[in-house]
């Protein structure tokens, strides 16, 4: 059975993008288009990776993060934040808050791809 | 009883073992290792106020009047808790002016005048002969008591009476004590010593004797307490009784305030001894703690006296202590009075005579030509001469006072006629240190009636029967006068009563003299430098005199001798690192160093007198007071202008603060605004890259997926130019730099052209657009293309919020009140009432995000605000609830004037 990947972000082309690069990956592919959404979503069934943005409305990028791994049984979930304020403290800060990886848009897809078989353990 | 030469023997070695310890003092001095340089010998020292008065006298009164004893101590209490204010300053000034006495003080504060330093020791000598008087007294009634002979009958085998030897011994013992040195200056260290272990003695031997009272003949405190109620000596212990009313208990504390600073024995140690002001915060408790001790045992003494021998008398103490059979214990309070009158006499005397030789017989000695003193080579030998002489005939005349009322009064009774005369010394005291304009013939008439008052109210009645007519009927039968009920004043007490018109006239005169006469130059210089004394002491005056060194040495020499006026000279010289010698002509610094020098031998008048003479040109003269006043006035200005810079400063740090504040605020903001731009530039970017590389990496890309990624990235990168173009023009407006090209044309052709320009995207959408334009409104001055901007930019605002189906559009214009009026109304969401304000601030966009409308760049209305704005007018948005958000702004309408000028 196939990894899930949960792609949050509240830009359509970016979203637009991503989901193509995930599916073509392998993996399935769920979309959120802010923080609430995706929280919603994991309720169901927690994902294998979220492809996390940070400036969203509702709730942002670092909020949802923090309460992901604040619940144990969404610990498995891996998480790739996305952003597009690239400053050191940020970057630290999103990993304090349990992301798995950081990366700054714009974004090598290639890198991005690969990221993310590295971290569900695809070839 | 005790055998007369035994109490003789003893009271001679006590004064032998008095002087021992006053030359220890003085050799240890010399040698560097003061023993009086502590706030604890101070205080001892200050305690001479408590004299045979204290010893015997209290007890004696509070056996008739109770707690009336209590306000002599009172006063002196409460002018402790000035100390750190007024005698302070008195030091200061005494110490920075080389000040003898208290008549050289008021001489120097008014003019150096010789005149008013005569007057203040005629006062002064006058004033403390009933002192001295009284301590003869207590001595030789003492003497009496403790041998059993009678005071009048007189020493056995001399054939003179005790009073009139005690006089003699104890003059005897003053010269020894006093007059060692020429320099009244200089402190007296051994006298000063001795006067603090006599003040230990007096009130250890008075603590034991009261203990040993109180408990050996009664059952102490409670049992005298108990037997005087019964014995209806319950009056003693009222605050008031008869003859002593509460303005009594008022004015005769004030009194003893008075007297305790300005009687010559109490400046002379408070003031003259002083080796360090900072004893005086220490002395300010100390103080009163001893004069609570030594009258601790005051009333319970005299009742017991009262209760055990039927009658108050001055010599309770003693008497008392002979009941105890201890004969110890009556040498011991023999000694205790004795110590407490010897140091007395002995401060008293060494102070009157400095006074009575630099203030009264010097300056005459000088004056009178045909002595030929002014010629002699060497003086300090007659100073030292005259203050001895003064010494003896200041005892001699006590006695006669002695001999003369002594019998009739109590000891406080005689205490108070004294404590009154020098109380004259208070207003003027005060005036010279606190205020500017008091002058000398304010301070020679008030001080004048004053004693005159004073000798009219309390020392005349004293020496003449009570029973008089002048006392009972007044002068030629005039009732007015009365001596004791002044203009009818009746209702205090005799001193009371002296008190207060001699105060009244005093005060009234020094006021009358220093408004009606003018300050001579010398006056005003001494004046500022009194009352300004923090601030000048140290301050080398002006002086455009001429003088030689040698001079000046000759006549220090004349003085002080050659060895010490050679050694102040070389001092001088070796402080300021200058050579002391020959024909060198003397600066303004070694003049006053010579004057001050000289004063401190023969007091200020006289010296500045002496210095005159070696002195060619004014030393003081109207230019010189110009200079002074100009310096306090410039010190005066220079503090206000501190002050004001102080402000200035505390504004500028408050301004430079804030405006740090606001520079973080903006570096932040700076920094928020790079971040927002890095952000919104980095988005359409992702866009552009992914898709980019998705182009790139998949050839075999669906044909329909192609053609939608190529398009994202045509929008993305029209987006991307859009935001680039409107953040350049952000950053151009704000810094001032965009190029404005200024017109006058009609706002509605503008709308005309805007809505033309964005028909496209209206078709597109559907959406309908209603024009209400006014036509024919009055032309504005702007920028036609940046106004056309702002207009297509509210369009397109409109367009991207319009509900998808239905969308609807109305454009109206018009003009109101000198401005042309725009507004744009949608049928779309509305805006939130929180955000109307912030929509206008950069990037702040509200609700993109819950419509799947193409993002705008966020600077939009930005721009807007910012072209309006810059065309003096004004943009805002409405939002009335369901009725979708209208914008509008208004801009004020061309000025004829710059039509003209077109």
């Amino acid at each position: 059975m196939g990894k899930r990947v949960l792609v949050v972000d509240d830009e359509p082309n970016i979203v637009m993008s991503l989901e193509f690069l995930m599916k073509r990956a392998g993996f399935e592919v769920q979309v959120a288009r802010n923080g609430r959404e995706a929280l919603a979503a994991l309720e169901g069934a927690p994902p294998d990776l979220l492809l996390l943005d940070v400036m969203m409305p509702e709730l942002d990028g670092y909020e949802v993060c923090e309460r992901i791994r604040q619940r144990p049984e969404w610990n498995a979930t891996k998480i790739i934040m996305l952003t597009a304020r690239g400053r050191d403290a940020e970057r630290q800060r999103g990993l304090a808050l349990g992301a798995d990886r950081y990366v700054t848009k714009p974004f090598s897809t290639r890198e991005l791809v690969e990221q993310a078989k590295q971290l569900l353990g695809v070839a | 009883m005790l055998p007369a030469g035994l109490v003789l023997l003893l009271s001679l070695a006590y004064l032998v073992g008095l002087f021992a310890i006053a030359s220890w003092g003085d050799r240890r001095a010399e040698a560097g290792r003061s023993l009086i340089a502590n706030p604890l010998v101070y205080t001892l020292s200050l305690a001479v106020y408590c004299t045979a008065w204290t010893f015997y006298g209290s007890v004696g009164l509070a056996g008739t009047g109770g707690l009336a004893f209590l306000p002599v101590y009172l006063g002196p209490t409460l002018v402790c808790l000035l100390f750190p204010l007024l005698l302070h300053k008195m030091v200061h000034t005494a110490k920075a002016y080389g000040i003898t006495s208290i008549a050289d003080f008021l001489a120097a504060r008014f003019g150096k005048s010789a005149a008013l330093a005569g007057l203040v020791t005629i006062v002064a000598a006058i004033a403390v002969l009933p002192y001295i008087a009284l301590q003869l007294k207590a001595v030789s009634a003492s003497i009496a008591v403790a041998t059993g002979l009678s005071a009048e009958v007189g020493a056995p085998g001399l054939g003179i009476d005790t009073a009139l030897l005690v006089a003699i011994l104890m003059a005897a013992f003053a010269v020894l004590f006093g007059t060692r040195h020429i320099d009244a200056a200089e402190h007296h260290p051994g006298m000063v010593l001795a006067v603090a272990f006599e003040s230990t003695v007096k009130l250890l031997t008075f603590l034991i004797a009261g203990t040993i009272i109180v408990y050996g003949l009664f059952d102490g405190f409670g049992d005298i307490f108990a037997r005087a109620l019964d014995a209806e000596l319950g009056h003693l212990l009222d605050v008031s009784g008869p003859g002593f009313s509460h303005a009594d208990w008022l004015l005769l504390t004030l009194l003893s305030a008075a007297a305790f600073l300005v009687l010559p024995r109490q400046f002379q140690v408070a003031v003259i001894e002083n080796v360090d002001p900072d004893h005086i915060r220490r002395a300010s408790w100390l103080m009163p703690l001893y004069l609570l001790l030594i009258n601790l045992f005051v009333l319970p003494v005299a009742i017991a006296g009262v209760l055990l021998s039927g009658r108050p008398d001055d010599m309770t103490v003693l008497i008392l202590a002979e009941r105890t059979g201890l004969d110890w214990l009556v040498m011991l309070v023999f000694l205790g009075g004795l110590s407490a009158a010897t140091a007395m006499i002995i401060v008293e005397s060494v102070a009157l005579a400095t006074m009575i030789s630099n203030d009264l017989v010097i300056p005459v000695l000088l004056r009178w030509p045909a002595l030929g003193f002014a010629q002699r080579p060497d003086l300090s030998g007659v100073v030292l001469l005259v203050r001895r002489a003064g010494i003896v005939v200041l005892l001699l005349l006590g006695y006669g006072f002695y001999r003369l009322v002594g019998t009739g009064y109590g000891l406080v009774g005689i205490g108070l006629i004294a404590f009154c005369g020098v109380a004259q010394f208070v207003p003027p005291i005060l005036a010279a240190l606190y205020v500017r304009d008091a002058n000398l013939t304010g301070a020679m008439i008030g001080l004048a009636g004053g004693f005159l008052v004073w000798l009219y109210t309390l020392v005349l009645p004293a020496m003449i029967p009570p029973d008089s007519a002048l006392l009972t009927a007044g002068p030629f039968g005039i009732g007015l006068l009365r001596p004791q009920a002044l203009l009818g004043l009746e209702l205090l007490n005799p001193v009371s009563h002296a008190l207060v018109w001699s105060w009244t006239v005093n005060l009234g005169g020094l006021l009358l003299g220093s408004l009606l006469a003018t300050q001579s130059d010398l006056e005003r210089v001494q004046a500022l430098q009194f009352v300004d004394v923090y601030q000048r002491a140290g301050v080398t005056r002006p002086w455009h005199g001429e003088a030689r060194v040698e001079d000046l040495r000759a006549l220090l020499a004349r003085f002080l001798g050659k060895r010490r006026a050679d050694a102040a000279l070389a001092l001088d010289a070796r402080q300021r690192g200058r050579t002391a010698a020959g024909n060198a002509s003397a600066d303004a610094a070694l003049v006053q160093l010579a004057e001050r020098q000289l004063a401190r031998a023969i007091g200020t008048a006289s010296a500045r007198v002496m210095v005159a003479s070696v002195v060619r040109g004014e030393v003081v003269g109207p230019q010189e007071v110009m200079e002074i006043l100009d310096e306090a006035s410039q010190i005066m200005e220079y503090s206000r202008r501190l002050e004001q810079k102080s402000r200035e400063l505390e504004a500028a740090t408050a301004e430079l603060r804030q405006a740090n504040e606001r520079l973080r605020q903006l570096d932040h903001m700076k920094d928020e605004f790079i971040a927002t731009v890095s952000h919104e530039l980095r988005t359409p970017l992702t866009s552009i890259r992914s898709f980019s590389e998705i182009l790139r990496d998949v050839p075999d890309l669906a044909e329909d997926e192609r053609a939608q990624f190529l398009d994202v990235l045509v929008k993305e990168s029209e987006r991307l130019t859009r935001l680039i173009n409107d953040i350049l023009d952000v950053s151009k407006i704000e810094a001032g730099k965009m190029d404005w090209h200024l017109s006058r044309f009609d706002l509605d052709a503008v709308i005309e052209d805007a809505i033309a320009a964005t028909a496209g995207l209206f078709r597109e959408r559907g959406i309908v657009i209603e024009r209400r334009l006014a036509g024919g409104l009055p032309e504005i001055e702007a920028d036609r293309d940046r106004l056309q901007q702002v207009v297509i930019n509210l369009l397109s605002n409109a367009a991207k919020f319009v509900p998808e189906k239905g969308g609807r559009v109305i454009v109206t214009s018009g003009v109101e009140d000198g401005v042309v009026t725009f507004a744009i109304a949608d049928n779309g969401p509305g805006i939130p009432a929180q955000y109307l304000q912030t929509i206008f601030e950069r990037f702040h966009q509200v609700g993109d995000t819950l419509t799947s409308k193409p993002k705008g760049t966020g600077l939009g209305l930005t721009i807007c605000r910012h072209i309006v704005e810059h065309f003096g007018g004004r943009i805002w948005a409405e939002s009335p609830p369901g009725q979708g958000a209208v914008f509008r702004f208004v801009l004020p309408v061309a000025t004829p004037l710059a039509r003209a000028a077109e």
